[in-house]
């Protein structure tokens, strides 16, 4: 870690400055048509208990059979975070008794995972990518859901998650912070929704993290850890952080001591709860599962996956930058979601013709943002096509429309004309930006003629030829063309 | 016992095509002959109907073409195995009620090839046990009358609590009983750590537990992953071989099943093997061991050299240690693979104030002393702190017990040669009640065949001088069960076939 870095995030205690070492272990759903040892269905949504197959309800007999869809999303994984890909892993039996485990215990890989060390770069600001090591990845069965709120005196269980893939992807405790762990997870989702193996919606659960948290003074050992389970938010991931820094700070600095456990984020109080202590901790009695050999991978195997990889958000961003000459920062924010790049390549791009990269990606990360997020969606399902797109971005560059015109257009595009051919709007609304150096003319001499003193002082002020544009743009309903009205100004105010 | 339940699988199946008799006769036969001999509590659920149903398909199937190898022939299956629709319950409590809405793979290969299912075979709780005594529905007993014991009182006995009747050792119990007494032509059965092989020795029948991974275990309850097979108990080493023929094959449902095809077994039985190499293994050879038990073994041998093979000796160095690995290990697995049964989805269900609770008491009260014992043992051996010291150890000597059988065949060894049991069987109520070790020295020659995952026949090679039967085990190469039913067949040409008891319990 580069101790300016570590300097730039430490946190202030009374009795001086503490650094706060976060490593998060991630749990992302596999995105797969069934489950990882079942071929039940893993649709969100569906009715209680409806993709319950006779292995996930753990009926006596039952075997499980590996998913090879599940296999490859992880080697795919571990490939897009340059890692060690094993190939022999082995899948344990992690045992404990709960309603929503059917098995009475959790297939996971405890001993030997399919993926090894690797790293990801985190642009906590584009400038300064961060580096993340990666600990390993593994694969495991997720638990049913037990409903508590469905009778007064018993608990119901859906077992529809049981048995669905999960990556668990642990990172070592490279971050410094709630920022760096935030932009951990956001880089680690784009790059999850970019290679396709996991969704990473957060809000269906399925992205969560535990977030394991201690704090040191600088330079010293490593304190020790509590570890707080199951933050499904990249907000609250941070806001957890946080909170658990600062209790872990005052702890200390009040003489007293951190204790190893698992704690609770509550977001509505803004704190974190003791769930249980070391001592209360489960002992799983992990041992290799019987039921499945070790999972052996062929190089062949591996090799197709790599060979079919996507380019991956560092490439694309390196490239963006390389090829339309964007900013480090556009191509950041343009890259974050795949589909959004897509579309800013599919705009600049269209029909064949190269268009001014920076002017689209303008319009991406601003009116079509903005448009996008008042919907709630995502830029490219905004509702905007890129033909469109670079419609109205040869309109401006043709001179056809200005930049005020085609924002204008925009908002109709978004609105009632959904779906339009911007040309043909253009032609419908009657915007078509006046060339016409007659019309130009006469509005420019009526101004000046309704406005004498202030031309006598633009010929010393030549600040005041924007105001003259303003009004002569305003008298032409927009539709001037901007640059025709200020060369015919300049000309006729003697500037 | 008419003549229909005395014939051996491979008569009734060459009668049946000939359509001499129907499956209809036979199964009738052995269903009135099951009635009859309820006092030997062999199967606990008789599934008379679509017994004849299945036998009226099969009639119809055989006056046609397309009847399959075992088409008509009634047997009988052991409540480990699930059946849909039958009752299934491993002879547990926890599982009271339990039908499941699947068929195990091996009991589908069995219907897919035209066999009757008579019903469902007693068994030890969770295949746990040596003797059929821990089984929920009470013990089995043997057809084999106990030395100096009458009829009458047997038979009186049989309505009692059985003691003092023989055990037909265990797991297996029932099948071995039934399949002795003539209540079905063969059965299935399935062998953790012997759970085949010594209920053939005491019941003067044929098991073979073939290779790990040669039989699905895809729906059968599981008791031990790593070292549980199907395999069959019958009358004679070719009913054997027919009824695997069937039993086993590929089957993606398992990801542990062999993919290779299934040979021909039967054609084995009658192949020579003059030149084969036979091992017997000193360290098989115990302290005290009785001296029948030692002439039986060597007779054993003769028969092999006397029928054109060669018998060397061989070591097996770490088999002292197979018996305390097995202990850890199987009660391991059984520690997480019984966690399912939990009152939660089906079973038993004993209410509780809490899902602690309900899981307490319905644990506590739907398991017997001898599952909660292995429990316990299991989750010890588990442990953080234990499980170096205990489960990895075991592993280790897995391992080496494996490497000791790979050695000897290395060394160009065919198949080895030893006792099936240290004694003859013993009395119900006789064994291991205070000291449960006492029953676990059973298996002291069955489990390193499990450990190694190998192939194991036991065939009856004669009596004892009480008049009870005796077997030999022979150990083959991995998915070389073909030479061990061409030597299991010598044995039994050699031995002369057992005389099976008259029914007195009819």
């Amino acid at each position: 870690m580069a101790t300016d870095r570590a300097s730039a995030k430490l946190i202030k205690g009374a009795t001086g400055d503490w650094e706060v070492i976060v490593g998060l272990e991630v749990h992302a759903q596999v995105t797969s048509r069934s489950k990882l040892f079942s071929a039940a269905a893993t649709a969100f949504g569906a009715e209680p208990n409806s993709h319950v197959s006779l292995v996930d309800a753990a009926m006596p007999g039952m075997l499980p059979v590996i998913n090879r869809e599940c296999v490859a999303q992880a080697v795919r994984t571990g490939l897009g975070l340059k890692a060690q890909i094993n190939r022999r892993s082995t899948f344990d039996r992690k045992n404990y008794f709960y309603p929503d485990l059917p098995q009475g215990y959790q297939i996971s890989q405890y001993k030997s995972p399919i993926v090894g060390e690797g790293e990801i770069q985190v642009d906590l600001t584009p400038d300064h990518p961060i580096t993340v090591g990666i600990e390993r990845l593994h694969l495991e069965q997720d638990a049913g859901k037990s409903l508590h709120d469905q009778s007064p005196t018993m608990s119901f269980v859906d077992l529809n998650r049981s048995g669905v893939a999960l990556m668990e992807i642990v990172s070592k405790p490279d971050m410094r912070s709630a920022e760096e762990a935030k932009a951990y997870v956001g880089k680690l989702r784009t790059l999850l929704r970019y290679i396709g193996s996991s969704d990473g919606d957060m809000e269906k659960g399925n992205l969560r993290a535990d977030v394991n948290v201690s704090v040191r003074r600088p330079g010293e050992a490593l304190g020790t850890r509590c570890e707080i389970k199951n933050v499904n938010s990249i907000r609250f991931i941070g806001q957890a952080i946080e909170v658990e820094a600062r209790r872990q700070v005052a702890l200390i600095e009040d003489g007293g001591a951190v204790e190893q456990e698992t704690r609770l984020f509550d977001p509505a109080r803004g704190e974190t709860r003791s769930l249980r202590s070391k001592e209360e901790a489960h002992d799983y009695r992990y041992f290799p599962d019987p039921d499945l050999l070790p999972l052996e991978l062929d190089v062949a195997f591996i090799d197709a996956l790599a060979a079919d990889l996507p380019e991956l958000p560092d490439a694309k961003r390196a490239r963006f930058i390389a090829d339309y000459g964007l900013s480090p920062y556009d191509a950041s924010i343009l890259v974050a979601e795949r589909e959004t790049a897509n579309f800013f390549e599919d705009t600049v791009n269209h029909g064949g013709a190269r268009r001014d990269a920076k002017a689209v990606a303008n319009w991406l990360m601003g009116d079509i943002a903005a448009q996008a997020n008042a919907q709630g969606v995502a830029v490219a399902d905004a509702g905007l096509s890129s033909a469109s797109l670079a419609a109205l971005v040869d309109l401006i560059g043709e001179g056809v429309i200005s930049g005020k015109i085609a924002k204008d257009l925009l908002v109709r595009l978004f609105a009632d004309d959904r779906g339009a051919d911007p040309r043909v709007l253009v032609e419908t609304y009657g915007l078509r930006q006046v060339t016409d150096t007659g019309a130009i003319d006469s509005a420019v001499d009526a101004v000046i003629a309704a406005n004498p003193d202030k031309a006598e002082q633009a010929k010393t002020k030549p600040g005041m030829l924007g105001w003259f544009v303003g009004q002569v743009m305003k008298s032409t309903g927009g539709k001037a063309n901007p640059q025709a009205v200020s060369d015919t100004l300049k000309k006729r105010l003697g500037v | 016992m008419s003549d229909l339940t005395s014939l051996t699988l491979a008569e009734a199946r060459d009668r049946l095509k000939s359509r001499t008799i129907s499956s209809a006769e036979i199964t009738r036969a052995h269903l009135e002959a099951i009635e009859r001999a309820k006092g030997l509590n062999a199967f606990i659920a008789v599934t008379a109907d679509k017994a004849l149903q299945m036998a009226e398909a099969s009639d119809a199937r055989l006056a046609k073409k397309g009847a399959g190898p075992l088409e008509g022939l009634p047997i009988g299956i052991k409540d480990l195995y699930a059946t849909e629709g039958v009752h299934t319950q491993a002879c547990s409590h926890i599982l009271d009620g339990f039908k499941p809405v699947y068929e195990s793979t091996v009991t589908g290969n069995l219907w897919r090839d035209g066999a009757v299912m008579l019903g469902k075979l007693n068994m030890d709780e969770f295949a746990m046990g040596s003797s059929n005594e821990t089984s929920y529905y009470g013990p089995v007993a043997s057809p084999w009358l106990p030395p100096n014991w009458s009829r009458d009182r047997a038979r009186a006995a049989t309505s009692s609590d059985k003691r003092g009747l023989l055990t037909p050792g265990g797991s297996s119990g029932g099948s071995a009983s039934a399949v002795a007494a003539r209540l079905c032509l063969a059965a299935t059965a399935s062998d953790t750590g012997g759970s085949i092989r010594q209920p053939a020795a005491f019941t003067g029948i044929v098991g073979i537990k073939p290779t790990y991974g040669r039989c699905s275990r895809y729906g059968m309850v599981a008791f031990a992953s790593s070292l549980d097979q199907a395999g069959p108990l019958a009358r004679t080493v070719r009913d054997a071989a027919i009824m695997l023929g069937s039993m086993a094959g590929p089957d993606p449902k398992d990801s542990t099943c062999s993919p290779s095809p299934v040979p021909d077994y039967e054609a084995a039985i009658g192949r020579s093997i003059k030149g084969m190499k036979i091992g017997v293994p000193k360290e098989y050879r115990l302290e005290g061991m009785s001296t029948e038990i030692d002439a039986l073994w060597s007779r054993g041998a003769e028969w092999l050299r006397a029928a054109g093979a060669s018998v060397v000796d061989v070591s097996l160095p770490h088999t002292p240690y197979a018996l305390p690995a097995y202990y850890i290990v199987a009660p391991a697995e059984a520690s997480s693979n019984l966690a399912r049964y939990d009152g939660v989805r089906y079973g038993l269900r004993e209410p509780g104030a809490d899902i602690l609770d309900l899981y307490e008491k319905t644990r506590a009260r739907g398991f017997g002393p001898e599952v909660r014992r292995r429990l316990m043992i299991g989750t010890y051996v588990l442990s953080a702190g234990y499980y170096d010291a205990y489960y990895v150890r075991a592993q280790k000597i897995r391992t080496l017990i494996k490497r000791d059988f790979e050695r000897v065949f290395a060394d160009g060894v065919d198949a080895v040669l030893t006792p099936a049991t240290p004694t003859a069987a013993f009395g119900i109520g006789e064994k291991g009640s205070d000291n449960p070790v006492e029953m676990y020295l059973n298996d002291i020659f069955t489990v390193t065949v499990n450990m190694a995952g190998l192939p194991g026949l036991v065939a009856p090679a004669g009596l004892s001088s009480e008049g009870l039967p005796l077997g030999l085990q022979l150990i083959g190469r991995p998915f070389d069960e073909e030479t061990l039913f061409a030597l299991g067949e010598t044995i039994e040409q050699s031995a002369g076939r057992v005389t099976l008891p008259d029914p007195w319990w009819a």
